[in-house]
């Protein structure tokens, strides 16, 4: 152990720690830390690692459910789904590797998720992912960014043969510099194959499996998902990870079968902060202690230091405890899915974490210092009224006819189809896909009983950043009205918060609010938080991007053949309005087109008629009253009807109710619903379908033709 | 009537083509790692990625154990079917004609798409009509069908040929239009579109059926009779 006392107090600053954490680790231990330790604490005592910011807001979040298998906590939530079958799921950022490396920070984004799903013990089934970019018609790099991460994402999910079945994008100034990256994974697994993290039984062997230990991602969580992003960010690539699918694919494969095989005691991945997150997570959690041997780490390099072995991010890797007498069962296994298995040591009393480097200590720590003794900081939020973030260009000046409005909001990428991205991904491996995307507004995936489960992910920055909490209960709304238009029931949510710097007043009343405003609308509509992610200092000099909490929810109906699509179905249909509907300017689409900066107040939601709708909504879908149903979300009831007419194939005659703003928005509240008329009879009827134009009257006429050729316009040139 | 899929690591659409098959009949997989093709009738190299595809699609897998007994059980009249990544497995091992190359957007597209049975005889296409159309969702990086001009005008002379993208529906810039081609003695077959995605009207259509129904019958007619 190193004591050279100087030097390390230089050091712990360069490893992000504050002179106030490193007085407290002084305390704690008694004694300064050595080499080893500190870039071990510096690590698990981060942003990334630690929730220093968030931990103590996460706790508002509700996480009760009637189908919580697992909650927060574990690798990924689990709800029971019925039949015996459960779903595991969990949406995570990789912002900061992304603005560095693109291709590899969102592939290896996708590659971390499943690894927390099949840490779980369930099969990765599906793949969503939220991406925000600057404005790809004005900026070279988030066209870069953009091409690179869809490619990034594609590489991985299309390789390892996992769908990616839905997601979103949006492009705002605010990500100029600083992109979000979220993926989310789904996962199915028998109840009998869950498994936990704790680790337990001493004398019990620990195994790392999977891919080599190399230099690459060192001090990833410290050095990039912990700081703003500045200048010279360019040499921070070596702290980003290289994925490899084909290993991973072979890594799941070989997890599943030693699960099936009842071979393993616990099982976690290892991601941020590598072998010392994951092995303290692991001990911490089963109240035991853990003595590692990095000299048996097989190594892709020769030469490394112990401390690059405990905090090497190298990706394709898990660790597992194993009773001694199945390690050779467990190795047999490994062999056969040619991947590598190593036991690099064992499970004891205590409560300590001890590194050895062949029989010398290099590192011994009390678990609890580095897992519960992390620094907890209570935010210091200062309410904000005015505009903190510039004005957009204006692309209309506001004269425009409402059929050039609508064109123009169905060219603008934050609306446009997103097939050119989607076809970039495999949407159909494993067979279970019976709504694609483009196809419904939730992704629906058919389980083995007929019966099938829908997920959604969504989250708008922009309507965040006019208000935060407003802005955050909708995309809880959004997401339930996505999954109601398909007939499903929400079963639990996962979110990614991206934000800010913290530590900064007004970007710590956005996460408070914005936290409060996700509580709210969950304990409204009754839907329990599983797991989630956060993901701090998404900042640039320029500033802070948008507030963007990102919320993932998945919900279960009864019958696939049942599942709702959101296009018009047929000639004759009537066409209704369903739901409280009091739409505003503030925050729309239009608005961001017309030049305005994002503030004000959002409308206000009624969730007992919110829950009303859809309910309503949900249970005509399933009983196939309703031939389709499409949410109202951004650029208003004139956008939903273009899409349901674009989709369909069909064109539609409307009038819409007095006074009501074509353009503008009140998500998760209200939906454009056909069917029969007998049907809609207790609904708001406003038009049929038929013909091959969409007319609005005394607003627009437009040909369907014309509608598609502006929609599918809108990306196709940047990806 | 038994159809064997070939379970490679990096596979990815094995436990769908194996779902598929059992549709029309048993189904059972061969590990890469095995000399043993457990006496099928058929054998299915299915689409994924094998070991990665970090060198050229299909280079590596053409070499796996399980390999020899494939080609063997080709060159003595077994049917065989390649399906996208295996496709170019097969294409590698020299059991069809021509080269996959990257698409012309260098892209990875999935895409469902419209095809037209050249032929609608033998044991692929049998159950088919020439002329017909088929909606099969393809999804690949390298799914180019591209062989010298004598050659694709012979395998075209031959009836070599047995499934075709419909005009505007080539997705990839194969040559001639050509999705699937066929072994000179017509029991080795190779598409890039997947059938075995096109089995459940509920997941969009259910024309892919029609192979594993055609490669049946031709087994209980030619076979097992």
């Amino acid at each position: 152990m190193s004591s050279s006392t100087s030097s390390l107090e230089e050091r712990h600053r360069q490893l992000g720690l504050t002179d106030g954490e490193y007085a407290r680790i002084l305390e704690r231990l008694g004694r300064p830390p050595g080499d080893v330790e500190l870039a071990m604490l510096s690590l698990m005592w981060s942003e990334h690692c630690g929730y220093k910011h968030s931990r103590r807001l996460l706790r508002r979040l509700p996480k009760d459910g009637a189908h919580v298998l697992m909650g927060p906590g574990e690798n990924a939530g689990v709800v029971d789904v019925g039949s015996g079958l459960a779903v595991a799921f969990k949406v995570e950022s990789h912002n900061h590797p992304s603005a560095v490396e693109p291709f590899q920070g969102a592939a290896t984004g996708v590659g971390g998720i499943l690894r927390d799903v099949f840490a779980v013990g369930a099969r990765p089934i599906a793949v969503l992912d939220s991406l925000r970019f600057g404005d790809p018609g004005v900026s070279e790099r988030s066209r870069y960014l953009l091409e690179q991460a869809v490619a990034g994402i594609g590489h991985y999910g299309n390789s390892i043969g996992v769908p990616t079945v839905g997601g979103e994008i949006y492009f705002e100034g605010s990500y100029e510099q600083n992109c979000l990256v979220n993926a989310m994974c789904l996962g199915l697994a028998p109840h009998t194959r869950l498994i936990r993290s704790a680790a337990a039984g001493p004398g019990n062997v620990v195994v790392l499996l999977g891919a080599l230990t190399g230099r690459d991602g060192i001090g990833g969580a410290s050095v990039l998902a912990s700081a703003e992003l500045g200048e010279g960010d360019e040499a921070k690539r070596p702290s980003v990870q290289i994925g490899d699918p084909f290993t991973e694919k072979k890594l799941l494969e070989c997890c599943l079968d030693l699960l099936d095989h009842e071979l393993l005691v616990s099982l976690q991945d290892l991601g941020a902060a590598g072998l010392t997150s994951a092995a303290s997570e692991m001990a911490s959690k089963g109240g035991v202690s853990v003595h590692l041997d990095v000299g048996r780490v097989p190594l892709r390099e020769p030469g490394m230091e112990p401390f690059e072995i405990m905090v090497s991010e190298s990706q394709e890797r898990m660790l597992c405890v194993v009773e001694p007498e199945r390690v050779a069962d467990v190795l047999g296994v490994c062999e056969r899915w040619e991947i590598l298995a190593t036991p690099i040591g064992i499970v004891a009393e205590g409560d300590g974490f001890q590194v050895l480097d062949g029989g010398v200590v290099v590192a011994d720590l009390p678990v609890s210092v580095l897992v519960d003794d992390c620094p907890l900081y209570d935010l210091e939020p200062v309410p904000f009224d005015g505009a903190l973030y510039e004005a957009p260009s204006a692309l209309l000046t506001g004269d425009e006819s409402p059929a050039e409005t609508l064109l123009a909001l169905l060219r603008s990428p934050n609306l446009a189809s997103r097939l050119p991205v989607f076809e970039q991904y495999d949407p159909i491996v494993q067979s279970r896909t019976i709504r694609r995307p483009d196809e419904a507004d939730a992704a629906v995936l058919m389980l083995p009983d007929s019966s099938a489960i829908a997920v959604s992910i969504d989250g708008n920055g922009r309507r965040v950043a006019c208000d935060p909490r407003r802005g955050a209960m909708e995309a809880v709304y959004e997401c339930s009205a996505n999954l109601a238009c398909v007939g499903a029931e929400p079963l639990g949510l996962t979110n990614c918060l991206n934000f800010g710097n913290p530590e900064k007043p007004h970007v710590a009343w956005q996460l408070v609010e914005a936290v409060e405003g996700l509580a709210l609308a969950c304990e409204q509509l009754g839907v329990p938080v599983v797991g989630g992610n956060v993901s701090l200092y998404n900042e640039a000099p320029s500033g802070p991007i948008f507030p963007t909490p990102v919320v993932g929810m998945v919900g279960k109906l009864p019958s696939a053949a049942r599942a709702g699509r959101l296009g018009f179905a047929f000639e004759g249909d009537a066409i209704a309005l369903v739901g409280p509907f009091e739409p505003s300017a503030v925050g729309s689409e239009l608005s961001k087109l017309l030049g305005r900066a994002p503030v004000g107040e959002l409308p206000a939601a009624d969730a007992a008629r919110i829950r009303i709708a859809h309910q309503a909504v949900r249970s005509r879908v399933r009983s196939g009253a309703f031939h389709s149903a499409h949410d109202v979300a951004e650029g208003g009831v004139a956008v939903a009807l273009a899409e349901c007419c674009v989709i369909g194939g069909l064109g539609a005659s409307v009038r819409l109710p007095n006074a009501l703003d074509p353009f503008g928005e009140a998500p998760g509240r209200a939906f454009i619903v056909s069917g029969p008329r007998e049907a809609l009879a207790p609904f708001v009827v406003i038009g049929e379908v038929g013909g091959d134009a969409l007319a609005i009257e005394g607003l627009l006429e437009l040909p369907v033709s014309g509608l598609r050729d502006a929609r599918d316009g809108g990306l196709r040139e940047w990806v | 009537m038994k159809f064997g899929i070939v379970r490679f690591p990096g596979s990815c659409d094995d436990i769908d083509a194996l779902q598929a098959a059992s549709r029309v009949g048993e189904a059972v997989l061969l590990w890469h790692a095995d000399h043993d093709l457990q006496g099928v009738d058929a054998v299915i190299v299915p689409g994924g990625f094998s070991y990665g595809d970090y060198l050229r699609a299909g280079a590596i897998a053409r070499f796996a154990p399980v390999m020899s007994e494939v080609e063997e059980f080709a060159r003595e009249g077994g049917l065989v079917l390649g399906i996208c990544n295996g496709f170019q497995v097969l294409c590698e091992a020299g059991l069809l004609p021509g080269a996959l190359l990257p698409n012309v957007s260098l892209k990875f597209v999935f895409r469902q798409v419209e095809l037209e049975v050249v032929r609608g005889a033998g044991p692929f296409t049998g159950g088919c009509e020439a002329g017909e159309r088929l909606s099969i969702p393809v999804k690949h990086t390298t799914g180019r069908y591209y062989a010298p001009d004598v050659e694709l005008d012979r395998l075209e002379a031959a009836g070599q040929v047995l499934l075709r993208y419909v005009p505007g529906h080539n997705p990839n810039g194969s040559l001639r239009d050509i999705a699937g081609v066929c072994s000179e003695p017509r029991n080795v077959f190779g598409l890039m579109p997947h059938p075995e995605h096109a089995v459940d009207p509920l997941s969009g259509s259910a024309d892919g059926l029609r192979i594993f129904e055609s490669m049946r019958s031709h087994v209980e007619q030619h076979v097992l009779a």
